[in-house]
């Protein structure tokens, strides 16, 4: 289990949980941020915050302090040379 | 013929509604804004069978709660009138997030109709849907489409027909959960025995908005009946402390969650996913790679932020001066034909110049709104937002804050009237105001001539040095007052950032077309009226009253005198003097016809306050005209100091004339330059603010709290450098 902050691009993993209610515990669901939905980082901002994401085959972008809450299950660290597919 | 069949579209953004709807309605479109909000309001008609249907695009929405305004309006809509079909728009592509949606229609029982849009895109990325299947286990027609084209439109139109007759109510039912399913039983029964708000929503939502601590559904049912709604939220508190314990979850996730879950449930049974998606993105990816990188990232975004502000300022230059040449023309014309008098000089310079001012911001507006348009049908804006974040969301504003910024005068030379409209690609409201209110700090083109003139009468060695100085103080000035505006009158959380980055994409030629147009009609439609009633009130104050008949009998007998000896004087040494006496006479009555206007009395009276600024009462009437248009300060300074009408663009006399003025110094001179940056916006970006922002409320704190903000800093500047004897 690893905190989404601190994930690196490229790592892939399940959301294992979504620890926030209110109005961006709703947001974050309605864009399909929700546990058992696999994730990737896919790179960050030029001030490392934003972070981007891939989720549901579309690219979502959330705030450092916001990936806070989302818990993700890493996937087993694959060869990096599979990773480039 | 029955009567029209009233239909809504509605859907996630990016689903494809708008292109259904403009497929739907063709030129039948009428576009305003809901009551209230700056959401834009899309309603069209079409003929199906020699049937009316009306129908209506809702705003673009991920979800149904009251946490965005475009929500709010979307679900009002529905619920207060009630149309006989809503039509769901679903990108079949991504299913999952926009059946989400679909559950929320199911749950506030509107009669449905799912329309499977970019059914084409899907099959070609291996996805095959089971439509059958899927109508059945959400219970709702669902019928493939593809928008762009056409295809499978008149299905659906024959299958909203239907539905629109047979008058049904979608009775799907969405499991949450056993914590939450008793909960609601426990709770329908209540609201239905006592009719809580049952004329307007179905019982099974009220509760459950009630359990998802929804605002505006909590507050109508308080304002219904208290004791019952009281205890009703006691239940849903119970509850929540339930979840708290046994799952630290809140209700309202929980039931997003079981939403998950029952489309998930539905996809598992309706669809089959072939291919994986990696091949889709692969080229967004790889321009992604290039676009936000660490180095080449900023880079480009500068260059495209250069790119955006010289097409809307340089590019739209010979409409622009096409415009003004027009209005001149028509201004000379105006001249010759009507005889001299207050009618004449009212449409001078009350209408045509007020006109003049409306239609002069056009072109810049209309190349703003296209290149902005190009800039968010390609997808690059939200590539922007998303690199600039970190910076503006320091200071309580959104990444997607820069556009207006710029635009405004981030590169001095802008101007603030585009750069208030451009805020409207922020969707979230507090960083929207925020940005709303401080952009018009910026160093627009208008305030350049001023800046220009009293730098180079007062700091002449340094006049590149001041200027940029002038732009880093102004975006400091800009980006700390969001800061405190944020942190005082618009406080609050800041808005997700939670958002979709759209796949890159060729901006269609039609929609850009489209996007500028209707954007630059409103402006004119909206704003047209409003300013051109104020130019005609600030024309008045500058003329009347006019100065008394004694007085002007003295300045004729005054050119009387001056053309007898100018006679004399011609006999003796030629022809000059005569007529420089008669235009000296000319501006000194100008001069004093401006002092005894409304604006002239204003800026007297003001003299005794604005004295701690080092501000005379001429300086006083010249940012009363500029109030008009910041490059009006110049001109009504050279009236003031009886020197004429000055032109903003070669204003040699008029800089030595303040050089020399012994009311003037370096240190007046600075705080004047800082009141002239940072005071009430001119009138159209006050107009444009009111709309904008929905509300005159905001536009009269702009004005009160720019100038208030500003005087204190000339004030400070003024005092604190005549203490140090600097002047």
């Amino acid at each position: 289990m690893m905190n989404l902050r601190k994930m690196q691009t490229g790592q892939s993993g399940i959301i294992a949980s979504v620890k926030i209610g209110g109005s961006l515990g709703l947001r974050m669901r309605e864009m399909g941020l929700v546990p058992g939905t696999e994730i990737t980082v896919t790179g960050r901002a030029p001030l490392y915050d934003p972070v981007k994401i891939r989720i549901h085959g579309q690219t979502l972008t959330l705030r450092n302090s916001e990936a806070d809450y989302i818990e993700v299950d890493i996937k087993v660290e694959t060869d990096p040379a599979e990773e480039k597919f | 013929m029955a009567d029209a069949v009233h239909i809504a579209l509605a859907g996630n953004p990016n689903a494809g509604k708008t292109t259904l709807f403009n497929y739907l309605t063709g030129a039948h479109q009428h576009v305003g804004n809901y009551p209230g909000v700056t959401v834009e309001k899309k309603e069209g008609v079409y003929l199906h069978e020699g049937q009316k249907v009306q129908i209506v695009d809702l705003p673009g929405t991920y979800s149904l709660t009251a946490y965005s305004v475009e929500e709010l309006v979307a679900r009002d809509y529905l619920v207060n009138e009630q149309p006989d079909v809503v039509v769901n728009i679903v990108d079949a592509s991504n299913l999952e997030r926009n059946l989400y949606l679909s559950c929320q229609f199911l749950e506030l029982g509107m009669p449905l109709v799912i329309a499977l849009n970019m059914i084409d895109v899907a099959e070609k990325r291996g996805i095959s849907i089971d439509t059958e299947k899927l109508s059945q286990l959400t219970g709702v027609p669902v019928i493939p489409i593809v928008a762009r084209t056409g295809k499978g439109v008149v299905e659906l139109l024959e299958t909203v027909q239907t539905v629109s007759r047979a008058d049904a109510r979608s009775q799907t039912l969405i499991r949450y959960g056993v914590d939450i399913d008793e909960a609601l039983r426990k709770l329908i029964p209540i609201i239905e025995e006592h009719k809580l708000l049952v004329e307007t929503y179905p019982a099974s939502w009220t509760a459950l908005k009630i359990l998802e601590n929804d605002e505006q559904i909590v507050a109508k049912v308080m304002m219904k009946n208290m004791t019952v709604g009281q205890q009703l939220i006691d239940c849903g508190e119970v509850l929540t402390r339930h979840l708290q314990n046994t799952l630290e979850a809140y209700p309202e996730t929980v039931i997003a969650d079981h939403r998950y879950g029952f489309v998930r449930s539905v996809l598992r049974q309706g669809e089959v996913t072939q291919v994986t998606e990696q091949d889709r993105l692969y080229a967004s990816d790889q321009i992604d790679k290039i676009v936000t990188n660490r180095v080449a990232g900023p880079l480009l975004m500068a260059a495209v932020l250069l790119g955006l502000y010289s097409f809307t300022f340089n590019w739209s230059g010979f409409l622009v001066d096409g415009l003004g040449m027009f209005f001149d023309l028509l201004g000379g014309l105006t001249e010759t034909i009507l005889p001299d008098g207050p009618v004449k000089s009212m449409i001078i310079s009350g209408v045509i110049d007020g006109v003049g001012g409306v239609l002069g911001f056009v072109p810049i507006i209309m190349f703003m709104f296209f290149g902005i348009a190009v800039l968010e049908d390609s997808g690059y804006l939200a590539r922007v937002a998303f690199m600039m974040d970190r910076i503006f969301h320091f200071f309580g504003l959104h990444g997607s804050s820069v556009m207006p910024f710029i635009i405004s005068g981030g590169i001095a030379g802008g101007c603030a009237v585009p750069g208030v409209l451009a805020a409207r690609t922020l969707r979230s409201p507090k960083e929207r105001m925020a940005t709303l209110l401080t952009v018009p700090f910026m160093n627009c083109g208008a305030k350049l001539p001023v800046l220009t003139l009293i730098i180079a009468a007062f700091f002449p060695n340094h006049q590149a040095g001041y200027l940029f100085l002038a732009t880093l103080v102004a975006w400091l000035v800009a980006l700390m007052a969001a800061k405190f505006l944020r942190m005082t009158l618009l406080r609050g959380e800041s808005t997700p950032f939670v958002m979709e980055l759209p796949p890159y994409r060729v901006p269609t030629g039609k929609g850009l077309l489209i996007h500028t147009w209707e954007r630059t009609w409103q402006y004119v439609k909206k704003a047209g009226t409003v300013i051109l009633g104020i130019s005609i009130l600030l024309w008045g104050m500058m003329t009347y009253p006019g100065l008394p008949s004694e007085k002007v009998a003295e300045f004729e007998a005054m050119r009387q005198s001056a053309a007898v000896s100018g006679f004399a004087d011609r006999t003796a040494d030629g022809a000059t003097d005569g007529t420089t006496a008669l235009l000296r006479i000319n501006q000194l009555e100008a001069e004093a016809g401006l002092r005894y206007s409304i604006a002239g009395r204003i800026g007297t009276s003001l003299e005794p306050i604005s004295r701690f600024a080092g501000f005379d009462w001429r300086t006083n009437i010249a940012l009363v005209g500029g109030f008009a248009a910041k490059e009006v300060i110049v001109s009504t300074l050279g009236t003031a100091y009886s020197l004429g009408e000055v032109d903003p663009d070669s204003t040699t006399s008029l800089k030595e004339r303040l050089a020399g003025d012994r009311h003037w110094n370096p240190i007046a001179a600075l705080a004047f330059l800082s009141f002239i940056m940072f005071y009430s916006p001119c009138f159209v970006t006050v107009v444009a603010i009111a709309k904008e922002a929905g509300s005159w409320k905001w536009a009269f704190f702009s004005m009160g709290f720019n100038t208030v903000f500003a005087f204190s800093m000339a004030v400070g500047i003024f005092q604190l450098g005549t203490l140090l004897g600097l002047g």
